[in-house]
């Protein structure tokens, strides 16, 4: 084995364990490294109210119901749970029923999610407007059925 | 004509200044054309509005603050193993370049975050990862300037490169792995790009243009520091002569 030969395998060999390493402390943390949990997640851990989470999922179809004010009541579903979100304040430009959004806030003792802060989520599809238009006018329009639903 | 033939650091800075003012000129006219279609054939997107131009700086930045520090450690890999004496050059010069691309990306990102996720900054794992990443070129940089032997510090950052290197992966999956605020990959994915190709087409060219500006920049860095060094050998050369 040449000097090169031998630097090559003690740098391979590093570099494997420390692929490994890195690896095994990501699956132990993806609980904690996910942005989000779903309404799933959250409905099975039965999380005290006390706690902050963030709550992400799809804005469910004809959930959203203005109150006074800048109150807004809708439901967030990951297609198998929903959960009703209530929030007081401006939500972002791209809220709308059937965007993906993540809430951030307490689950309250009832069931249903207070939130303090309203992000929406974007979806990886970029097109103009057009398309988008002749897409839904010829019913081959998948929506935004891909944007904030929980991995 | 072998990567050993440039071993020599005067052929190599022939090369560099016979290709620099082509290289710069090519740059220059693929951002040019890269912008104009960008701002002259683009549209706007069905949801963004306008606010999707950010898209064409912000996402060439993305990749290359990642060919960046590729870069780096496929030359560290040279200064450890093959003991190439351009290759800690090429790491030392890339590092300013690439942690600029990573600046650029995390500023357009945020710029586009605020109207868009409603928020300047998540700590999500994709924005938190290129964070680590800026924060790991500005380590490097710290490096080369804290240790004088321009050979030791070679190495030191040529392994701390190689530690680095994990993070590469975990930005570029960070997506598909966790649940994220940033949306998931647009071109570089299985299936095939969401982008529209009127959309596709300006990136792809504004994404040339910033890469051989990348390479420009590159060569320009490793040739002043092969000049630093030697300034740095006739001062000390000097400096002896006088003492002796």
């Amino acid at each position: 084995m040449t000097r090169k030969q031998r630097r090559l395998t003690m740098i391979g060999t590093a570099g494997a364990v420390l692929a490994l390493a890195a690896g095994l402390i990501f699956w132990a943390l993806s609980d904690s490294v996910a942005f989000f949990n779903s309404p799933s997640d959250v409905m099975a851990k039965r999380l005290p109210p006390e706690q902050r989470i963030r709550l992400g999922g799809l804005v469910k179809e004809g959930s959203v119901v203005r109150g006074e004010g800048t109150t807004v009541r809708f439901e967030i579903t990951d297609k198998a749970v929903s959960i009703p979100v209530t929030y007081t304040g401006i939500l972002p430009d791209l809220f709308r029923e059937g965007q993906g959004v993540v809430a951030e806030g307490r689950m309250t003792g009832e069931g249903s999610f207070r939130a303090d802060h309203v992000l929406a989520k974007h979806d990886e599809n970029y097109m103009p407007k057009e398309v988008a238009d002749s897409l839904k006018a010829q019913g081959h329009w998948q929506g935004d059925k891909g944007a904030g639903a929980p991995k | 004509m072998a990567l050993i033939d440039y071993a020599n650091p005067t052929r190599f800075l022939g090369l560099v200044e016979k290709l620099l003012p082509w290289l710069g000129a090519l740059a220059a006219l693929l951002i040019a054309v890269g912008l104009g279609l960008v701002f002259g054939i683009a549209p706007d997107d069905y949801q963004q509005g306008a606010t999707v131009k950010i898209m064409f700086i912000h996402v060439p930045a993305a990749w290359l603050s990642m060919f960046g520090y590729s870069i780096m450690a496929a030359s560290s890999l040279g200064t450890l193993i093959w003991r190439h004496p351009l290759a800690d050059v090429s790491a030392k010069a890339a590092a300013p370049v690439g942690a600029a691309f990573t600046f650029v990306c995390l500023v357009t990102g945020s710029l586009w975050g605020k109207p868009m996720w409603g928020t300047w900054w998540e700590w999500d794992a994709r924005l938190t990862s290129v964070l680590v990443l800026f924060i790991m070129y500005l380590g490097l940089i710290a490096l080369w300037q804290t240790l004088e032997d321009p050979i030791k510090a070679g190495r030191a950052a040529a392994v701390l490169t190689l530690v680095g290197i994990v993070n590469i992966p975990i930005i570029k999956f960070s997506v598909d792995w966790w649940n994220t605020l940033h949306q998931p990959a647009s071109v570089f994915r299985l299936g095939g790009p969401t982008i529209h190709p009127s959309m596709l087409w300006p990136l792809l060219v504004t994404a040339l243009g910033f890469t051989v500006l990348f390479v420009t920049l590159h060569l320009m860095a490793m040739r002043n520091e092969i000049l630093r060094r030697r300034i740095r050998t006739l001062r000390m050369l000097q400096a002896s002569a006088v003492a002796g």
